[in-house]
């Protein structure tokens, strides 16, 4: 099922932005295969498309032209439904502003997509401690997310991410509102999740943070500008 | 599950403002308050007159002297010239009459038992007065048309007279002194209770029923003018004979007896009691039309009120709706979501609003003493009405919610 058909696959993909009058291209006729099991970082300057990229690989935008795969599936001929069950069980989201729902605690934030899940996903509830638990937050599951700090929100949202078991992990500047110390837990904890066959792609600009993944791709301009295996990993000194 | 997950979103989200919530369901709070107190004014208003109906029965006309205008109201009655005994044997003999009695009363008249003395009515009738209105002695017996033709000295109490001449309750079979004249007790009437509606109701068992011709002879005395007078006529029509005809023939008729010349005014009037309180009813419906459409337009306004709030709250919760679309909520869920947030604060309003109404019925009820009339029914529409308004109103701003954009609620801030 690996191997040879990628998990996620792009061909030609171009997004273009109206900004008045001014055609801005985000992306300009992107080529990008991505095979299960792989740790991919996203890098390049602001502007350079990486982040419209991400959100056309979580399906929460079309493209203004161009195609791409998930799994084997067109998302073009998906519908708003489709795209939906799509992000609930096959990809999981970690954002850099984490997202989470102020009102309500840590446990209930990572129960939120067990409970808009149409298929049968078993005990939500020992799922979602489980899922906590796994990113060492299994005391604190009542704390509201004004009670954590940032790494432990950021935990938070990982641990959401994951609840619906999804074969893809996306991150979007996981680490920009954190220390540095933070950003080496958290990405620690990325690179055991990867260990354990989650493909994760992170979109970052901090080279630091490129580092623990096992591909580079650079963009500039909307292109694809260098691609490159990684095997000097970074582990974080306690890890 | 799904039900389950907006309404609990739905409760944190009205919770999380309890100013604004109130603020809002305001107009619901108001709307479903006016239409529980319509509704249960409407339906006591309805179940008192269906009562007098009942009591007066549909199908008894009464002729009284003087004109009357359309409105039912009497014009100088008592000026009019009086009806007379071979009146009355006239109507008896129409096919269509099933019974009549003329009626000659009198007010403030001094009755005195062994014990007390009390001041009442007395109304003097013949034996068809059981039978046209339906009204028998209880304890006792009715006064026969013999004792009518003979001026016996007999009568009936109502209950309320009875109880108060004589309080040892032995009225029955013992004598009294009305202005002066004895007269022996032989039955007590069955109570009919209060008369007429709001507030203008007489005591009905608060009277004395005795013989046409002894209550002329001894009580009233005659008419200077008419002898063997009487003051009105009731007349009980046939089962199955029209009443509107009825009334008509019996006016023609009356109009011969008392010589109205073709084209002149009618010196006296034929009602039907059931007529006129069914005339009433209609004006009570109006009334009660009139408060349903200020109920509505309160509820419309009050919907707007939830409609312009759950806008904001989409607009506010616009990164959340991002959120929740991103994790795998589909427009389906979010709509559903924003729905249930309208219908939960509706519904709460409904419910305030139909504590506040109680309290307005209840109200109503001690000032003008009517039932208080709060039915299931009442609180089923009272709290349909409000959670419809929530649909009604919920929709469009939840529609809006579930057709965001994902990645532009995302970024939205």
């Amino acid at each position: 099922m690996t191997g040879t058909r990628p998990l996620i696959s792009c061909r030609g993909l171009t997004k273009v932005y109206r900004m008045g009058d001014q055609e801005v291209r985000a992306l300009d006729g992107v080529d990008l295969d991505i095979h299960e099991g792989e740790f991919v970082a996203i890098m390049g300057p602001s502007g350079s498309g990486k982040s419209s990229l991400m959100n056309l690989i979580g399906a929460l935008d079309r493209p203004s032209s161009g195609e791409m795969w998930i799994n084997g599936r067109a998302l073009s001929e998906m519908s708003r439904d489709e795209l939906a069950d799509l992000r609930n069980e096959t990809l999981g989201f970690v954002f850099q502003q984490f997202n989470l729902l102020a009102r309500q605690d840590a446990f209930q934030n990572v129960r939120l997509p067990l409970r808009y899940a149409r298929k049968e996903v078993g005990d939500i509830d020992a799922r979602a401690r489980e899922c906590l638990e796994l990113v060492g937050l299994g005391t604190r599951m009542d704390h509201r997310p004004m009670q954590l700090s940032g790494g432990q929100q950021q935990r938070v949202a990982i641990a959401r991410a994951l609840s619906n078991r999804p074969r893809i992990l996306l991150a979007d500047e996981p680490t920009g509102a954190l220390d540095t110390k933070t950003t080496d837990e958290i990405m620690n904890l990325m690179q055991d999740l990867n260990r354990q066959g989650i493909t994760i792609v992170v979109i970052t600009h901090e080279a630091e943070v490129a580092e623990y993944a096992k591909r580079q791709i650079h963009f500039r301009d909307g292109r694809i500008e260098t691609d490159t295996a990684h095997t000097d990993l970074k582990r974080a000194s306690g890890g | 599950m799904k039900i389950g997950l907006a309404a609990t979103s739905a409760a944190e989200a009205l919770f999380s403002n309890p100013l604004r919530s109130l603020l809002t369901m305001l107009g619901i709070i108001i709307g479903v308050a006016s239409v529980m107190v319509m509704m249960s004014i409407g339906e006591g208003a309805k179940a008192q007159i269906e009562a007098q109906i009942s009591s007066v029965g549909t199908n008894v006309v009464t002729l009284q002297p003087g004109s009357m205008n359309r409105g039912g109201r009497n014009q100088g009655g008592g000026s009019a010239r009086p009806f007379n005994e071979s009146d009355v044997a006239a109507i008896a003999e129409q096919p269509y009459v099933e019974a009549v009695t003329g009626s000659l009363s009198s007010q403030g008249v001094n009755a005195v038992s062994e014990e007390t003395n009390w001041v009442t009515s007395i109304q003097g009738a013949n034996a068809d007065f059981f039978e046209v209105n339906n009204w028998h002695a209880v304890e006792g017996r009715d006064f026969t048309q013999q004792e009518v033709q003979a001026g016996a000295a007999v009568a009936l109490l109502g209950k309320t007279t009875a109880t108060n001449l004589f309080p040892r309750g032995d009225a029955l079979g013992q004598r009294m002194r009305v202005n002066g004249i004895p007269i022996e007790i032989i039955g007590i009437l069955e109570a009919k209770g209060q008369s007429g509606g709001g507030g203008m109701g007489r005591d009905r068992d608060d009277m004395i029923l005795a013989p046409l011709s002894m209550v002329r002879n001894r009580i009233t005395g005659g008419n200077r003018w008419v002898s063997r007078h009487v003051s009105s006529i009731q007349v009980l029509v046939q089962d199955g004979y029209d009443v509107i005809e009825a009334q008509d023939e019996l006016a023609t008729l009356m109009r011969e007896r008392r010589r109205i010349e073709p084209g002149a005014q009618d010196n006296f009037s034929v009602v039907n009691f059931a007529d006129m309180i069914k005339q009433r009813a209609a004006v009570a419906e109006n009334m009660s039309m009139l408060l349903a459409f200020t109920a509505a337009v309160s509820l419309i306004v009050g919907g707007v009120g939830v409609m312009n709030i759950m806008l904001v709250s989409v607009t506010e919760r616009t990164r959340e709706i991002g959120l929740r679309m991103a994790v795998g909520a589909r427009g389906g869920d979010i709509l559903l979501q924003f729905l249930v947030e309208a219908v939960v604060l509706c519904t709460l309003g409904g419910i305030i609003g139909m504590g506040i109404g109680w309290v307005g019925v209840y109200a109503y009820a001690q000032i003008s003493q009517a039932p208080m009339l709060v039915s299931p029914i009442i609180v089923a529409t009272a709290l349909g009405a409000a959670a419809s308004v929530g649909l009604l109103f919920g929709f469009f701003p939840a529609r809006r919610a579930a057709q965001l954009d994902p990645i532009q609620a995302l970024r939205h801030d």
